[in-house]
């Protein structure tokens, strides 16, 4: 190996375009996955706080079950399982369907972290919120929707942030469920027989992409942690 | 005693589809034979208690002896393991849609306020009668202001509840609670978490509020506000009605031994 392979960003600025259309594609998972998620967060931390033991429970199951799973198997479950195997398309395009296949399965392992997350920021919220707004007479459903959650989702933005972050990663594994992000496209690059030098620049390239996505993200859920906090 | 009769609400715009059930005369408040345990703890013992419209009752007693949980448990804050609590002739509803019908017509004003910390102290009192009620925003926010300059307050309307001092705080809790046109008032140690200057502040409007007539039970440790405002005075200890007399009756002649030796604690001090 020759020292200057490591400095070759010829392959890298060659496939310019091939790298960003993967970015493109990582950043539409990650948007539609993020929005997505948050719902089913949300909907599975109301079960689980919920006074019906039956959705309780369902919550407690769903949750246990996602999070102890690894995020590969879901998501080849998704692609290999449901839409090969079980024919549940989404589209007559096959990029389409990986694409929702892809978001459905990261939003939906995505979402029991959402759900613990904002569990834990329920917690934070004091018992008095609750019996001051059942005392008023709102119901169940009105009390979380007007009282607790606005509160708890204030009280867990700097971790929902981590929890985001970590998913914007997680669209990597996306690869292996056939939607073409942008490790698939630098995976296809490295496998193409005249690919020969610039291997590293190439990763490198990639991840320092990703920073570009995840650091503003950080600094975004850290700023408006900071600027929707609840003073007590 | 429980004939459904539609009515005509107290205030503007809280009409509701089904009529609210309000049977004429009749106390408003009956607590019968009520027990209720935490664990092995039996912290309400067969306890009796009738109220009167427009009767201002204040319960006192030693801490522990149940006073607070009596309070909670008459609009359900705390279920109860046997008797029966009726509000208007009405028993308590299991938990659900006909509870919630039922609490907005109690109000509840807690010893640490509770007031909602995201929420301005206007939309703390316009939520209920907006999201409850469904009244209109502005009549709702009409109101609102009535009140809050009622109990003194209404030029912190657009303030948050942390940057209030507490006698600030609870006055406003009490609008919020108002806000509800309540048929009754339950008061659980509002003045206990206030510093000694801000207590006043908030009896003066309870005091107020009985003069108009509101029904009220008030659990306090405040004498002077129940000789001033209260016609009844129920003493509880260790989970019992141990006495219910009375203001003058009760403090200058106490029946039991257990109420003199807890008012001889009182005046020593």
């Amino acid at each position: 190996m020759e020292l200057s392979d490591l400095f070759d960003f010829g392959p890298f600025f060659d496939n310019f375009d091939a790298i960003l259309d993967g970015f493109w594609a990582t950043i539409r998972l990650s948007l539609a996955a993020g929005v997505l998620s948050l719902i089913i967060g949300t909907i599975l931390a109301s079960f689980r706080v919920a006074p019906v033991p039956v959705l309780r429970a369902a919550g407690t199951v769903y949750v246990n079950i996602v999070r102890n799973t690894p995020l590969t198997l879901v998501l080849i479950m998704c692609s290999l399982g449901l839409n090969d195997i079980l024919a549940l398309t989404f589209s007559d395009d096959s990029g389409t369907t990986y694409y929702w296949w892809a978001v459905l399965g990261l939003s939906a392992y995505t979402g029991a972290f959402v759900c613990e997350a904002l569990r834990s920021g329920i917690n934070t919220v004091p018992i008095g919120q609750a019996e001051a707004a059942r005392s008023l007479g709102l119901t169940f459903s009105q009390s979380l929707r007007m009282i607790i959650l606005p509160q708890a989702f204030r009280a867990v933005i700097a971790p929902l942030g981590s929890v985001f972050i970590a998913m914007i990663k997680n669209t990597t594994v996306a690869t292996a469920a056939s939607y073409a992000e942008v490790v698939t496209q630098m995976k296809t690059l490295l496998d193409l027989p005249s690919f020969t030098s610039g291997a590293i620049p190439l990763f490198l390239g990639v991840a320092i992409g990703f920073l570009i996505l995840v650091l503003p993200t950080g600094y975004f859920f850290g700023w408006l942690a900071k600027r929707t906090a609840v003073v007590r | 005693m429980t004939d459904s009769k539609g009515e005509l609400t107290k205030g503007g715009g809280l009409e509701d589809d089904v009529p609210s059930d309000v049977p004429a005369g009749g106390p408003l408040v009956e607590v019968r034979d009520v027990n209720k345990h935490f664990g092995e703890l039996h912290v309400l013992r067969d306890v009796n208690l009738t109220v009167e419209r427009g009767e201002v009752v204040v319960v006192i007693g030693p801490s522990g002896s149940g006073k607070s949980t009596l309070c909670r448990s008459i609009n359900r804050l705390e279920p109860i393991d046997s008797g029966s609590i009726l509000v208007d002739g009405k028993p308590l509803p299991q938990e659900g849609r006909e509870l919630a019908r039922l609490r907005a017509d109690v109000g509840m004003v807690f010893q640490s306020f509770n007031l909602f910390a995201h929420k301005t102290i206007l939309e703390n009192v316009t939520l209920g009668p907006v999201k409850v009620r469904r009244e209109r925003k502005e009549e709702a926010e009409k109101y609102a202001l009535e009140l809050l300059d009622r109990v003194g307050i209404a030029n912190q309307a657009q303030k948050y509840p942390a940057q209030l001092s507490g006698g600030q705080q609870q006055r406003a809790a009490i609008a919020r609670s108002l806000a509800m046109r309540p048929k009754v008032m339950l008061f659980d140690e509002p003045t206990s978490a206030l510093d000694p200057e801000m207590i006043n502040e908030v009896l003066d409007v309870m005091t107020g509020l009985a003069r108009d007539g509101m029904t009220m039970i008030v659990v306090t440790h405040e004498m002077g506000f129940a000789r001033r405002a209260a016609q009844k005075v129920v003493f509880m200890a260790d989970g019992q009605i141990v006495e219910s007399n009375t203001p003058e009756e009760f403090f200058t002649n106490p029946e039991s031994d257990r109420a003199k030796d807890f008012l001889s604690k009182i005046i020593t001090h």
